[in-house]
């Protein structure tokens, strides 16, 4: 019990989300055990959620400066847009493509993320833009840019073998992209918990100024966070590619904001500072869980999701204002 | 003694198991100049709301103009005649200064709508009071930090005050301002109002108070006219240690120069400074708060890179455009203020003491030697006897002293040869006030070069071997301090 506790007193954000999470499974195995707990349903689940998931993960690096990246989803279809333009330019539109090509096909994200990234982080450090206009404003140019490309239509024909690599489950019961998401989890966690990068980027979020003083490279960090940003928003990207099997130039809208509730339901503090990598993942987590089962229920319609996205994040900030403020000494 | 105009007895109050208040007395009479002296955390402020009516006393008679006080509130204490400055001054940023001055007589008179012109009115007589010079339409957020001042002490006159009480109002003042405002006391003296003066700086007691009374640790330790009052005594009476002044005589200095400068400037701040400091040697700079002196230590550590002249680092020159290059060329800066640009006040003191020499802390592989870093912070912890159960907890717990050890360990942890100091003492309690002197004078017997900037003449002239004085952003005067009386400083720095 004592174990329990200290837990719960050192893992406070995870610990909610976890009490939450053992609410709602419960509630659904007396409501639509059947349904929901099956095989299959926590297979689609799984390989659902990395699309948004690896969004929420990058997106909260930038948090944790005090920033935020709306820039993902932009980025996201960029990535995808590029990809499949660079498959049919090799392959041709009824081509083949190695399996090995899909290296290529990363390298491809992981560049255009740098790119993006770094222009993110030139308008932030340098130029001094707030970070919630500069990667707007970068959101809306890209997506725009992609709007030019494509002519505004999805592109569905290109090699699908991408699509059928990325969307398959290894031995049948892990989808590809978990792992894909378990992998770029592992890095972001050994960022934050084993190299230089999170203790400076944890100081530099809760004063820029003092960082600035103590001689820490904030321009430079400031680049890394929003390139490391976007490049788990244009893996993400990949991720829909291979469950679409299309690109265009405003798939995932949602996602931008499914993020950012994420990231802040996690424990993420918006101002910056705070965050850890374990609550956003179990946010993530339960997020797919809820949605799931409401998907369950008949009588819910599916238009209802966003509605509660929404009422969710606004309980998060405010759980989160209450629990920030200090306790009133009682005077006896 | 004549009437008192208050009079507290055997005041006890606390805060859960905390108690902050054992049992102290305090006294004023009509029309004296009160200074309620001693360290954070000693009882001052908790005083100052109990009579104030902010918090209910546990024990012990209050007495104020001959009426004893049961339960108060803060209105009750307005309506009787005493008055609270606190640090922030209450006032309405975003108010001008007429609506702020006449916003509680608007308020109070029930009316639905404003007349601009009796608040206009209403200002005016006000400001007269105190003969200040302002715009009564000015915004309060652009006003400076003296003219507010004057706006809630001119708001408080409103009221026919009997008792002004003012918590530190001195802190963030320039020595011009100060002066000012130490005129306008003497004539609110005059006037028949007595005024309880917080602070805890010895030489504004000395030259303003009639009577002082020093609080430490909840208790009442001594009171008295300030006539009978020294140095020696103040310190002992707040800190209750005695602690031997010994200026500082360098023992160890190095023959060459390992620090210089050569016709630094940096335009619209300074111009053409030189200067050179040898290993060992402890120099001061002095100077008014906008002379120049603060600009010159971001320059030398490359916040604000200087616009012309030369760095040298043991006689080779050196580029300084960035703290990371300062960092490179084995200087440190202990910032001048130590909450906005010193500490990561949310995170804990560990991160803080190992932020700046991080990069050092890595394995072979690149990874963060967590091991190493925990050593480092257990090892500085133990050097500077930082007062903490536990390093990972937030630096915000720590006193002003303590927080102080943390910026300079997490310099000297860099292994500097040269470290600057801006304020290095400002708003620390006396106790560790000389112990951070002790510190300095320990470093630089071992070696370490140091530049102690301060508008602290008695801080400079004991620490330091030599002392610059800089005036309108060039230096003006040198004197060698086991030499110099502190009047001939003055007078080089108006």
């Amino acid at each position: 019990m004592d174990r329990v506790k200290s837990f719960y007193s050192k893992n406070r954000e995870v610990s909610r989300l976890i009490i939450i999470m053992i609410a709602w499974l419960v509630f659904m195995l007396l409501t639509q055990a059947g349904k929901f707990f099956t095989g299959a349903n926590f297979l689609t689940m799984a390989g659902q959620f990395p699309e948004y998931g690896l969004m929420a993960l990058g997106g909260m690096l930038c948090m944790m400066t005090g920033g935020i990246d709306l820039s993902v989803v932009g980025t996201a279809n960029m990535t995808t847009i590029i990809s499949v333009y660079v498959m049919n330019w090799i392959f041709g539109v009824d081509g083949t493509m190695p399996a090995g090509f899909s290296v290529v096909i990363f390298l491809i994200a992981v560049l255009t993320g740098c790119v993006v990234g770094a222009f993110n982080g030139f308008l932030i450090s340098e130029l001094k833009v707030p970070p919630i206009l500069a990667t707007l404003g970068v959101n809306q140019l890209i997506t725009g840019l992609c709007i030019v490309i494509t002519g505004g239509s999805a592109v569905s024909s290109f090699p699908k073998q991408f699509c059928d690599i990325f969307s398959s489950n290894l031995f049948g019961v892990i989808p590809v992209r978990v792992i894909v998401f378990i992998l770029v989890a592992v890095i972001i966690w050994f960022m934050l918990e084993r190299s230089t990068y999170g203790t400076k980027l944890r100081l530099y979020g809760s004063s820029a100024h003092v960082a600035e003083f103590s001689g820490i490279n904030t321009k430079k960090l400031v680049f890394k966070t929003y390139m490391t940003s976007s490049v788990c928003a244009s893996i993400g990207g990949l991720m829909m590619l291979s469950t679409y099997a299309s690109a265009r130039a405003d798939y995932g809208s949602n996602y931008t904001m499914q993020s950012i509730l994420l990231i802040v339901l996690g424990g993420v503090s918006p101002n910056g500072g705070k965050g850890r990598l374990s609550g956003v993942v179990a946010a993530i987590i339960l997020l797919k869980f809820i949605e799931s089962g409401i998907n369950r229920f008949r009588s819910v319609s599916t238009y209802y999701v966003t509605l509660i996205w929404g009422a969710v994040l606004i309980l998060a900030l405010v759980i989160d204002y209450f629990s920030a403020r200090p306790k009133k000494v009682k005077v006896k | 003694m004549s009437e008192c105009l208050l009079k507290a007895e055997h005041i006890q109050i606390s805060f859960g198991n905390v108690h902050a208040l054992k049992d102290v007395s305090l006294e004023i009479v009509p029309g004296e100049i009160h200074c309620l002296a001693g360290e954070n955390g000693c009882g001052k402020s908790t005083l100052i709301k109990i009579i104030s009516g902010v918090h209910q006393r546990n024990g012990g008679t209050i007495e104020f103009d001959r009426k004893k006080l049961e339960k108060i509130t803060p209105i009750d204490a307005i309506n009787m005649g005493i008055q609270v400055i606190y640090q922030d001054f209450s006032l309405f940023p975003n108010l001008t200064v007429a609506e702020n001055l006449a916003l509680n007589s608007e308020l109070a008179s029930g009316k639905k709508t404003i007349s601009w012109k009796n608040v206009r009115k209403i200002a005016e007589e006000a400001i007269k009071k105190i003969n200040m010079d302002i715009d009564l339409d000015e915004k309060v957020s652009r006003l400076s930090v003296a003219q507010k001042q004057m706006v809630a002490i001119s708001r408080a006159l409103m009221f026919n005050a009997k008792l002004i009480i003012m918590d530190e109002p001195t802190t963030a003042l320039t020595k011009k301002e100060v002066d000012a405002l130490f005129k306008i006391i003497l004539k609110l003296k005059e006037q028949g109002i007595a005024i309880l003066f917080i602070s805890h700086k010895l030489n504004e007691v000395f030259e303003i108070s009639d009577r002082f009374t020093i609080f430490r640790n909840g208790e009442m330790v001594a009171t008295g006219s300030t006539g009978e009052l020294d140095d020696k005594k103040f310190t002992y009476y707040m800190t209750g240690r005695e602690f031997a002044d010994k200026t500082f005589i360098p023992e160890k200095v190095t023959d060459t120069p390992i620090f210089e400068l050569r016709n630094l400037s940096l335009e619209g701040s300074f111009e053409n400074i030189s200067l050179s400091l040898r290993g060992g040697e402890i120099l001061g700079i002095t100077g008014l708060l906008d002379s120049g002196r603060t600009e010159l230590a971001l320059s030398m550590f490359g916040l604000k890179p200087a616009t012309s002249g030369e760095i040298i680092r043991n006689g080779k020159p050196v580029k300084i455009t960035n703290p990371r290059e300062a960092i490179a060329s084995k200087i440190g800066y202990v910032p001048e203020d130590r909450l906005s640009e010193g500490l990561f006040l949310q995170r804990s003191i560990g991160d803080n003491i190992i932020i700046s020499e991080i990069d050092s802390l890595k394995k072979k592989n690149g990874q963060f030697d967590l091991k190493k870093r925990d050593e480092e912070v257990d090892r500085w912890v133990k050097e500077f006897e930082i007062k903490t159960k536990n390093p990972e907890n937030p630096a915000t717990t720590l006193s002003g002293g303590n927080q102080q050890r943390i910026v300079l360990a997490k310099w000297l942890a860099c292994n500097p040869d040269v470290l600057i100091l801006n304020g290095p003492t400002v708003g620390v309690d006396i106790g560790s006030k000389h112990d951070i002197h002790a510190i300095l004078q320990r470093l630089a017997q071992k070696g370490l070069g140091v530049i102690i900037i301060s508008d602290d003449l008695p801080e400079v002239i004991q620490n330091c071997s030599r002392l610059l004085v800089i005036k309108e952003g060039s230096i003006v005067a040198e004197y060698d301090t086991q030499q110099v009386k502190e009047q001939m400083i003055i007078d080089a720095m108006m």
